[in-house]
Formats: C-alpha cells, structure tokens, sequence
C-alpha cells in the first residue's frame, strides 16, 4: 500500500472485493449519498448489466434512478448532459467502451466543452463508466482500448483503476467531480490480476492486497498515481490491466524497477512520473492500446522534454500492434510478457 | 495479377432495367420563374383541435394537414384560435419587430467589421416569440440559433446580447463562442451548439431529469430541417418516446439549409411532423407565419407535457427569408422570387393586419413602433461598444482562455496560461489590457 492509500482507509475494516463489487459498493454507497445520481444504460436495470456491476441497484433505488435504455449510445450520452445540465448527477455505462463511438459527439464536443462554451452557466458532471481493453477473447468490437481519442479532447478526465480498491476509490472521486469523466473498467481483471500468460490459469482477486476493499466511504483522487513498487533501475509506466502484467514480469526478471500505476491519464501526476525518472534514469511505458498516437506517445514525450538530462537509455513503448483486435490471434496481439521482457532487456543493457 | 476492384457493370440479368441514382434537385434555380402552386396552403380554421390528452394517433391528420389560424381577411378563425387577448397580442407583435430590428443592427454591424459573423431570423419570428409567448418563463428551451426571439421574448437585456455577439470584455461567455450562441440559464435558455441537433437528445434528457424530480417545467428543443437528418435526432425521439418525456420537438422546416433545399432532409417523401407518427408520439404541423397558429400549437404541445402526455414533434413551414448568414449568398442557388411570392407572407404583417383589423392598432401605431425600437437596439448597442467590438483588444484576459475547462485549472493549463501571457507581452509590450 502507498502513502496516499494508506491515508485513504481510515482504518476502516476491509473485505476481499473483485472489481465488479468493488465497482458496485461504490455505486451503492454514492447513490445512498446523493438523490441526484442517476444511473442508465443498456440492461443496467432490472439486470444489473451485462457484468453485473448494477445489480441490485435498480431493486434498491428504483426505476427512477437506475434504468435500462435503448440501444442508443447518443442517446444515452446526450440525455445524460440533458440531465446534467438540469442538475443531476448521471452514471452512464457503456456496455463495451467499442460502442462509445456512436456517443462520441455528445462526448467530445458536448459534455467536454459544456463548462468552458457556457462559462460555467452550464455544467456536465458525467462519469461514464465503460469496461475496456482486451484478454477475453472478445473480437474487434469487444476489445478496443480507445483512451488515447478521450485524453485528446480538453475537458475530459480519463480514469482507469488497476485494483479493486483503487476502483471503488476513483470512481466514487469521479462521480463527485464537477467535470465529465470516462471511468474505463479493464474488464480483463474484473474477476482477478492477470499475469500476461493466457494459458496460465487466472488468479482471481483473493489474497491479492488490493483486492482489499474498505467498508463505505473513501475516495482516491483524481490526478495522483500510485507506485505499486519501488525501484532504482528503471521506471514502468502503466495503467489498468497492464500493470499487472508488467509486475509479473519485471518481478519474473528480477529487475529493480519502480512500477508506476498512473491511474488518471487527464489529469496526470507528472510530478511522481518526473520523481521517479530523475531517480532511475530510465523509462519503460506499457499500454495496451494500439501504438501509434496512443497516450503511450504523449508519455515518452512527457518524459523526454521534462527529464531528458536524467536519461541514460531511450524511453520505450510497449504497445498492442495498429491492427484491429483480432479475434483468433488474441494473444499475439496482446502486449505479454515476451514484447515487455525484450524492451526490459533493450532498456538495462544500455 | 492484379486484383479487379470495380464491381462488373452492365446488365448481368438479362433485361432489368439498370437501377438509377435519384438526386433531388430543387424546383427553382437563380433566375426561375417560381410557381407555388404545387404547395397546398390549406384555408385557415378548417383543421380540428383533439384534446391535449388524445392518444397519439388522433393527431396523425395535424401532421399532414397544416394548422392556421388567421385567414385571408386577417381575422383568427376555427378551434386551434388560441383567443389571445389585445394585449398579448401587441406583445408579440412588438416581440417580433425588436427581433427584426435587432437582427438588422447587428447584420449591419457585422458589415462594418464590428463582428465575424451574424445570423438573421428574418421571416422565422413568429416562431421564436409564440413559442416563447406559450411556455412558462421557467421551462428549459434548448434552442438553435435562429430563435433569439425567445431571448428577446424573455426579456434577456439587448446589451448582453451584443455584448456576446462583439466578444468584447463584457461578453458573458468570454468571447469563446461563436456570435449568436448565447448562453442564458437564468432566462431557460441553453447554450448553444454549432454541432447540429445535438441539443435534441439534451432537451429530452433535461425533461427526463425534471419528470425524475416530479418538478413541473417542461423543456422545448429546435432544430432545423435539414438537420432532423442527423443521428441526434432520431435519438432524441426514440428516448422521448420510450420515457415518455415532457419535451416539446421543434422542426422549422425554412425550406433551406445553407444552400441544401429541404429535399436533402427527405423532405420529398413526408411531412417532417409526420415523423412523429413512426415513434408513436403526437405530431402538429403549423403555418409558422401564422404567430396565433404557432402559439396554439405550442400551447398544446406544452400542455400536453405538463399533463403527463409526454412528447410533440411540431413541424413549423415556414421560409427562410435571408441567407443562412452573413457568410452565404443566398442568391447564388436559389431564385430571388422564392421569397417575394412565398404563399404564407410575412408573420410581422399578418399579425399587425389582425391586430388593426380588430381594431387594436393602426398603421401609424407600427410607424412609431418600429422608429422607437430602432432607436432602441441604437442605444444598446453604443451601450455594448464601450465594451469593445471584436479585434479591438477590449476583450478578457488572456488567462481566462484556460478557465473552465475544468472546474480547477490543472499544472499542464496553467503551464500554458504562462505561455500564452509571456508571448502577449513580447508581442503587444504597449499592452494595458485588465489583469493576465
């Protein structure tokens, strides 16, 4: 456990949490707070999704609160500016973060500008939650990891959780943000962390420490990474499911890096990222996503203009490959073990 | 070998026809001689009024038929007739000729380089001030930007107006918006959008919120015909059908967008209110020259909300009597004569002509009207350039650039809040502008 985590818990009690829950306690808890939340989209309702992260919620709250939609991303976004322009607090989902693009507008040249268009007459403090990214065999349209397109757009939050407990924490931060934030779940570790390995069987979440959720109310903020592990030979940028895959390896390695979890992409802790380079020296960013113009690229430029003295090696990308996802070649195209271990070798040899 | 990548043509199947492309092209170019006479403007007064509570389908006959309510001799007639007192009816009159006023000012002003851009509204009053004339002063309009007539209906200062339209250091919204898309939230106006229709899919999910909330206020969204083509759109009506929302749809159908007649739009195959019927909500289609007949409509539609009938689409026919803006020619692809003889007239005269034929106002009454109101958006308008008129410098701090894009500014704005005042000061050094 970090720093800020550690003061995040207030000693409360914990239960061991896979994401999904961690996700849906967050949701209970924030809805229980404030009656201006409001929760919709395809077979949220009476279902509880199609990942089951609103069950039970619809039940508790009612109809007026948590409801099914049509199969309408545009919709789905813009009724929620509506309805946050009135003064609401909405939580849509995304069933697949692949189906965002039909809502993108309301997105992008909306809910992003509503504040600054209005000076601030009109607000949009939406947290769109949408599970993403790859490793369930999902095909093209299941398995995207579209975070670049939103980090590009002024007026979005990206937020991206690793770990159960980071996942209950930033989305009950993103929720009560005054601005409109994509919650991106990676849906690869809804159910346990993921080494990389396909064919190795999955972990779920038990016994693993950040499966270990604290009882009601906390939040992590918005724009402040966590090191999931000190080191001094190199530092790993990542988020979401690749972190943990890079903790895999480099421990696999026995490197003695530092592994940043960067947890919000907008706004980002460069002020931990920068720390951490002047001490190793050198820079390794994982994603997920395909590579070209990915955040990946803004993180290597990052680096380069505020740390570049510090440097003694390239900074490297790991990266999916600019492919669609492929649905029977998933795990070549996966960003494993193997392409995170050759960059590792490249980056301690010089 | 190379790969074939046309598809073969010809006719693979012995003697069908080739298909054909249809194009639609309008009736009348510049130059053309133009015939309405393929419009049916059906007399004022015939169509029936159901009960703002009918199922939706009663209302089918009012979205291929046409409600009007001032007849040929000026008087108001049949059951749509709202029965508006002299008064209310002098209101809009005068409502309607400040709009047109106003939007000669500010088209003018634009000419003389005081603004990049304006967008007139001229012919589409009656729409504007008779819908805002039927609302209650509270309910959210989500409006496009032909309809500063409900500003102006709601008593939003002329001042701010300009103000907004010249970007200057009073401009509400910090010069960032495009003129005309003004931003009011006190006067139930939302702010507006250069993507199109957009503010559909908003205005159901603000009606959606209010029915949460079991407040009273209704929203009323506009849009254009050709851009009840876009996704938005449809979206909007598929949610306000399905939750039911207390929303009121408006489609001015100005038979033009940019130069695109309505025919992009699929107004060939339909009536724009008829598109109601495919979604299972209530549909009008209203003369929007006709200022009784919008406001009837409007009435209706609004009640109907209020009452828990949920959504109205209302088409509003009418004619874009200007060019799209200051940027388009309108007489570079249609005829000049569309305008003159455009069968539904002027919606300023024909309420006047109503208002003296009942015998509550004269042509002498207008003349003084129209001077007083001239003379009015005059003084707002000296009052807005003390604040400065675009490109003259009097606009706000170069900081507020980066303010509001997020609720607090973070290190990567405030970074280039820095930059941006240090090249201010290399490049304008004499620079006395107010603060950062």
């Amino acid at each position: 456990m970090t720093e800020e985590n550690a003061l995040s818990l207030h000693d409360a009690p914990t239960r061991s949490m896979n994401m999904i829950e961690a996700i849906n306690d967050a949701l209970d808890i924030m809805m229980a707070r404030d009656p201006d939340i409001v929760i919709l989209g395809e077979d949220v309702g009476y279902f509880g999704g199609v990942f089951r992260a609103t069950a039970g919620l619809q039940k508790r709250y009612g109809r007026n609160r948590v409801f099914d939609s049509p199969i309408n991303e545009c919709g789905i976004v813009g009724a929620a500016v509506g309805m946050a322009a009135y003064g609401l607090r909405p939580v849509p989902e995304i069933q697949f973060a692949d189906y965002i693009y039909p809502g993108l507008d309301q997105l992008v040249s909306e809910a992003a500008r509503m504040r600054y268009r209005s000076a601030g007459e009109f607000t949009s403090p939406i947290t769109i939650r949408s599970p993403f990214g790859g490793g369930i065999f999902g095909g093209q349209t299941h398995s995207q990891s579209p975070e670049a397109m939103f980090t590009h757009v002024a007026g979005l939050k990206t937020v991206i959780p690793a770990t159960p407990h980071d996942a209950k924490g930033l989305l009950i931060a993103a929720i009560e943000d005054n601005d409109p934030v994509i919650f991106f779940e990676p849906k690869r570790i809804y159910n346990g962390p993921f080494d990389g390995y396909y064919d190795k069987p999955s972990r779920t979440w038990k016994g693993h420490p950040g499966s270990l959720v604290p009882e009601g109310y906390y939040k992590i903020p918005l724009g402040k990474a966590r090191i999931v592990r000190e080191g001094a030979a190199l530092t790993v940028l990542s988020y979401g499911t690749m972190v943990h895959v890079a903790e895999a390896v480099l421990a696999e390695k026995g490197i003695d890096a530092e592994i940043i979890d960067l947890r919000t992409l907008v706004p980002l802790d460069m002020a931990t990222v920068e720390k951490s380079v002047e001490k190793t020296g050198k820079c390794l960013v994982i994603h997920e996503a395909t590579r070209t113009s990915g955040f990946g690229a803004e993180l290597v430029t990052l680096v380069q203009e505020r740390c570049f003295y510090h440097l003694e090696a390239p900074v490297e990308r790991v990266t999916g490959f600019d492919t669609p996802y492929p649905h029977s070649l998933e795990w070549a195209y996966f960003p494993g073990p193997v392409r995170i271990g050759e960059a590792v070798d490249r980056l301690m040899k010089e | 070998m190379a790969e074939k990548t046309a598809p073969d043509t010809g006719r693979v199947r012995g003697n069908l026809p080739p298909l054909e492309l249809y194009v639609p092209e309008p009736r009348y170019r510049p130059g053309d001689v133009v015939d309405y006479s393929h419009l049916p403007v059906p007399p004022a007064g015939q169509l029936g009024r159901p009960d703002e509570n009918c199922p939706a389908s009663e209302t089918w006959p009012m979205t291929t038929d046409m409600i009007r309510v001032l007849d040929e001799e000026d008087r108001a007639v049949g059951p749509w007739n709202p029965g508006l007192d002299a008064e209310t009816l002098r209101r809009m009159l005068r409502t309607m000729a400040l709009t047109r006023a106003f939007d000669d000012r500010m088209y003018r002003g634009q000419r003389q380089g005081k603004t990049s851009f304006y967008m007139k509204c001229t012919g589409e009053e009656a729409i504007s001030v008779a819908h805002a004339h039927a609302l209650a002063h509270d309910d959210m309009v989500f409006p496009t930007y032909r309809q500063q007539g409900i500003l102006i209906s709601r008593g939003y200062p002329l001042v701010e107006m300009v103000n907004q339209i010249y970007s200057n250091r009073a401009d509400k919204l910090k010069g960032r918006q495009l003129p005309v898309m003004y931003s009011a939230k006190d006067y139930g106006f939302f702010s507006i959008s250069g993507n199109l229709a957009t503010q559909y899919p908003q205005a159901v999910g603000w009606a959606m919120a209010s029915a949460i909330k079991g407040d009273t206020r209704i929203a009323t969204a506009f849009v254009g015909e050709g851009s009840s083509a876009e996704g938005d759109f449809h979206a909007a009506m598929t949610f306000a059908a399905v939750y039911n929302a207390p929303v009121v749809l408006n489609v001015v159908n100005n038979q033009w967008a940019i130069s695109s007649f309505s025919g992009f739009a699929g107004a060939e195959r339909t009536t724009f209110a008829a598109r109601a019927a495919g979604y299972g909500i209530a549909g009008l289609r209203v003369d929007g020259n006709d200022a009784l007949a919008v406001y009837a409509a409007s009435r209706w539609a609004a009640d109907r909300a209020r009452a828990n009938q949920g959504p109205t689409l209302i088409e509003h026919f009418t004619y874009r009597a200007e060019g799209h803006s200051t940027s388009d020619d309108p007489s570079a692809y249609r005829s000049a004569q569309e305008r003159e003889e455009w069968p539904l007239g002027d919606p300023i005269m024909r309420l006047k002509k109503h208002l003296i034929a009942l015998g509550e106002w004269s042509e002498a009454q207008q003349e003084a009207m129209d001077r007083e109101l001239v003379e009015q958006v005059k003084v707002a308008t000296k009052e807005a350039e003390k604040n400065g008129v675009l490109g003259h410098g009097l606009h706000h701090p170069f900081h507020t650039m980066f303010e509001d894009v997020f609720e607090e500014l973070p290190w990567h704005l405030e970074e280039q809040a820095a930059q941006a005042i240090r090249e201010r000061e290399i490049k304008w050094p004499e620079w006395k502008g107010e603060g950062a």
